[in-house]
């Protein structure tokens, strides 16, 4: 019970203070999961990414149903869900009496627009601790197919199910290949 | 009556976004706004900003809105409903299956790919928000903004050197800019 309160507070206070994109918010969630409380390895938690990447749906919303439900079955599945969207629709709800106002508000927009810096530096700081893990892992394939990926989503602008999907295949051709030239 | 068109209008952005926030604009435009005419153009646009302005999912923000709009609370309730209702079937499922078949040697393989993209994805996200973050924004020629590059480089090396919460240092990164474009206007 204590543990499915916790993530409850987790996610609630995650989701109420993490602006931006998906990956924001799974980066966010790395951090809290794997690396302060340990309950989720670096690996399912790049899985879970991947997985709620290319299901239908907001991705926060589908990282949180993945965390959830690894930290604690189907209730705290439905306390990280909730967690989730709670602030928003709370939020949403208060400003819609006076979104233009609050659209248009310089002081708003000057803190979003720092916070958008520090926003950054988490992402990437997250970014770079998993690619150093793939050096130090020795993972070849995974170093390449990320630079790839890099590659392809940001010089090119190709949607990112595309790029999943490419990668799922390259795995799976590698991994039979090297599996016939060990026969 | 409104209320289950509402929940299947929202469904139907649930099901069909994959991707994320930009993948569920275009589903949002062309049912709630195109479509039921639910609420204008301009109050859509307006939608945008604040749901780029406020934490949480475009498609989450744009259901409440929306259905705060029509019904009050409860239709934003139904509406928020739709939209996740498909989430929490699908990846449930697909939780069930990574667990089942994850000892699999082709579900490992595909599995330690996509982890190596995930990462090079999370990347490519972190530099657009940084590019987006440092330079002024409707400047002509990118003009770097003093300022914000200072705030990410504090943030980064706090975050680096120590292990440290990322959303105070996220809060504080926002009230410096706050604060610094106050005192130098």
């Amino acid at each position: 019970m204590k543990k499915i309160f916790a993530l409850f507070l987790d996610m609630l206070y995650i989701s109420a203070f993490t602006f931006g994109g998906g990956f924001v918010i799974v980066s966010i969630m790395k951090k809290k999961f794997v690396d302060e409380k340990k309950l989720i390895t670096d690996e399912e938690m790049m899985d879970f990414t991947a997985i709620a990447q290319s299901s239908p749906g907001a991705i926060a919303v589908n990282a949180a149903i993945l965390v959830g439900r690894k930290v604690a079955g189907f209730p705290g599945m439905a306390v990280a869900v909730l967690g989730t969207i709670i602030p928003p629709i709370v939020i949403i709800s208060i400003i819609s009496f006076f979104y233009a106002a609050f659209a248009s508000n310089t002081y708003v927009a000057l803190m979003l627009k720092g916070m958008s810096a520090g926003v950054s530096a988490v992402v990437l700081d997250v970014a770079l601790s998993l690619f150093t893990d793939e050096i130090k892992g020795k993972k070849i394939l995974g170093m390449i197919l990320g630079i790839c990926a890099f590659a392809a989503t940001f010089f090119f602008g190709i949607n990112v199910v595309y790029i999943i999907l490419f990668s799922a295949i390259a795995g799976i051709l590698v991994s039979a290949f090297s599996k016939r030239r060990a026969e | 009556m409104l209320y289950l068109k509402l929940f299947l209008a929202f469904l139907k952005v649930g099901l069909f976004s994959i991707g994320g926030g930009y993948a569920a604009i275009p589903i949002i435009a062309s049912g709630v706004v195109e479509g039921y005419g639910w609420i204008t153009e301009a109050e859509f646009a307006d939608l945008m900003t604040v749901a780029e302005m406020t934490p949480g999912p475009v498609a989450v923000n744009s259901a409440t809105f929306v259905g705060m709009k029509l019904l009050g609370f409860p239709g934003a309730l139904v509406a928020t409903a739709g939209c996740i209702l498909p989430s929490c079937v699908i990846v449930s499922v697909l939780f069930w299956a990574y667990y089942r078949y994850k000892g699999l040697s082709m579900l490992d393989a595909v599995l330690s790919a996509l982890r190596g993209t995930v990462v090079g994805l999370i990347a490519a996200a972190g530099i657009k928000l940084l590019t987006t973050a440092i330079y002024v924004p409707g400047a002509d020629e990118k003009t770097l903004d003093p300022v914000q590059l200072f705030i990410f480089v504090l943030a980064f090396i706090v975050l680096r050197s120590k292990k440290v919460n990322p959303i105070p240092v996220m809060l504080l990164s926002g009230f410096l800019g706050l604060f610094v474009h106050i005192l130098i206007p």
